[in-house]
């Protein structure tokens, strides 16, 4: 049965367990989130023996190469030894800049690094706060920017939105792990159609990719579609509608599912007046940002409709578990 | 010189892929086995499928064809699935101007993995 070591202590390892849960049972508690393999805060360092190869997916070949792995993805079948103080090591700490709010559900988090952090834009990190907690959030910030800027989603219960949105978190230390993602604007076909869809903050990515798509510049035709529960859950709309004006090859659309009263926005679902628009993705970029479920039909849509899936950059958002 | 490279090799694979998976996934009678979240790793597999049975350069074995589908024949994978899925490799490399001779070649290669996919 295999080993396993942390930091020098031996814990119980169940057949098939895994090392977050086994860390648990231990009393050791360590950063994590999504428990999907998508988040990356639960990242871990073995020091000695060989991480699963599946706990591993997705990292970068500089991680891997350090044995870097994930361990709600690790079910060692060999000896592990391990170190919780590797991954702290990568860490940019940070400080909250400015929280202000986009929409009633929406913050707009502004973080100032205290380190260089290099990232390209639509890719996404892992907020730490001091005691630990930590979520996954996208980056709407240009890379030329000073500060980071992160769109934050008021979850009721939400532990690290509730804190960014309360009074004590400006000015706060934090740490950032990162940057991930592959949801990147592509210099190099900039006559081809790009489709950008975003669902509720979603839409931070995309603001992100947006506006380096525009500096490139990109010449084909560029659609943002941002989808919401209700108006409310749509925001930066001004910051859009001035966009479209500026670019000939911009359309924005917004789109609520539902409204309590009466509104100027359009209502409908977001995949339906997708495709409704564009019978056929063949030859199409597209980009899907947000909530995991609708990323992962409007993939599957748009694949069928047309799009390669090596043109479809998907970015599903997994809640915190 | 393999139907891969006559077709094209890696590019006309990465087409390929894309129009045997969908087709897959519009087909009711085999479309359960293909419905996945991870429609990227799916499509990694439809590839290694492909580029073994063109005679392009893959490292894909029987044996993995075989553990590959075992969890597959439990939920009822039978001969009837192997067909579809031979009629729409069929289908798709006529859409990419294969000859009848080069898709008949393809689908005997298809067809030598049967017993391996079907754990007999």
């Amino acid at each position: 049965m295999a080993r396993l070591v942390c930091d020098g202590r031996e814990l119980s390892l169940q057949p098939g367990q895994l090392v977050i849960d086994a860390l648990a049972d231990a009393g050791i508690g360590v950063p994590s989130s999504c428990r999907a393999g998508a988040c990356q805060s639960c990242l871990l360092q073995a020091t000695r023996g060989r991480p699963p190869a599946e706990s591993q997916v997705g990292l970068k070949e500089s991680l891997r190469a350090q044995a870097f792995f994930l361990a709600c993805q690790a079910r060692p079948t060999e000896d592990l030894e391990i170190s919780t103080a590797g991954a702290a090591k990568l860490d940019v700490p940070a400080r909250i800049a400015s929280v202000e709010r986009l929409a009633a559900e929406v913050l707009r988090v502004r973080l100032e690094p205290q380190l260089p952090f290099a990232y390209r834009a639509g890719q996404f990190l892992t907020l730490l706060r001091e005691d630990g907690l930590a979520r996954a959030y996208s980056l709407a910030s240009l890379p030329s920017e000073r500060l980071l800027e992160l769109h934050v989603r008021v979850i009721p219960g939400g532990q690290m939105s509730a804190w960014l949105g309360g009074a004590s978190s400006v000015g706060s230390a934090v740490r950032l792990r990162g940057p991930s993602g592959e949801c990147c604007y592509l210099p190099g076909l900039s006559q081809q159609t790009i489709v950008l869809v975003g669902i509720g903050t979603g839409l931070a990515p995309l603001w992100g990719v947006l506006r380096d798509a525009l500096a490139a510049p990109h010449r084909g035709p560029i659609e943002l579609w941002h989808g919401a529960r209700t108006p409310d859950g749509l925001y930066l709309i001004d910051e859009l509608t001035a966009l479209q004006a500026a670019h000939r090859n911009f359309r924005y659309h917004a789109y609520a599912l539902e409204s309590r009263g009466p509104t100027d926005v359009a209502l409908g679902r977001l995949d339906e007046v997708l495709l409704a628009a564009s019978p056929s993705f063949a030859g199409r970029r597209v980009y899907l940002c947000g909530d995991a479920p609708l990323v992962q039909l409007l993939k599957r849509k748009v694949f069928l409709a047309g799009a390669s899936l090596q043109e479809v950059h998907a970015d599903p958002f997994v809640s915190a578990k | 010189m393999s139907v891969y490279e006559e077709l094209g090799g890696t590019a006309a694979i990465e087409t390929a892929v894309d129009v045997f998976y969908r087709k897959m996934l519009l087909d009711e009678r085999v479309a359960d086995f293909f419905e996945t979240v991870d429609m990227d790793r799916q499509r990694a597999k439809q590839k290694a499928f492909l580029t073994m049975v063109l005679g392009g350069p893959n490292n894909y074995a029987g044996k993995d064809m075989r553990s590959a589908h075992a969890n597959l024949v439990g939920r009822g994978l039978n001969d009837s699935h192997v067909d579809v899925v031979i009629e729409h490799l069929a289908s798709t490399l006529r859409e990419l101007g294969a000859s009848e001779a080069q898709i008949a070649s393809v689908a005997a290669v298809a067809n030598s993995a049967r017993a391996d996919v079907l754990s007999r």
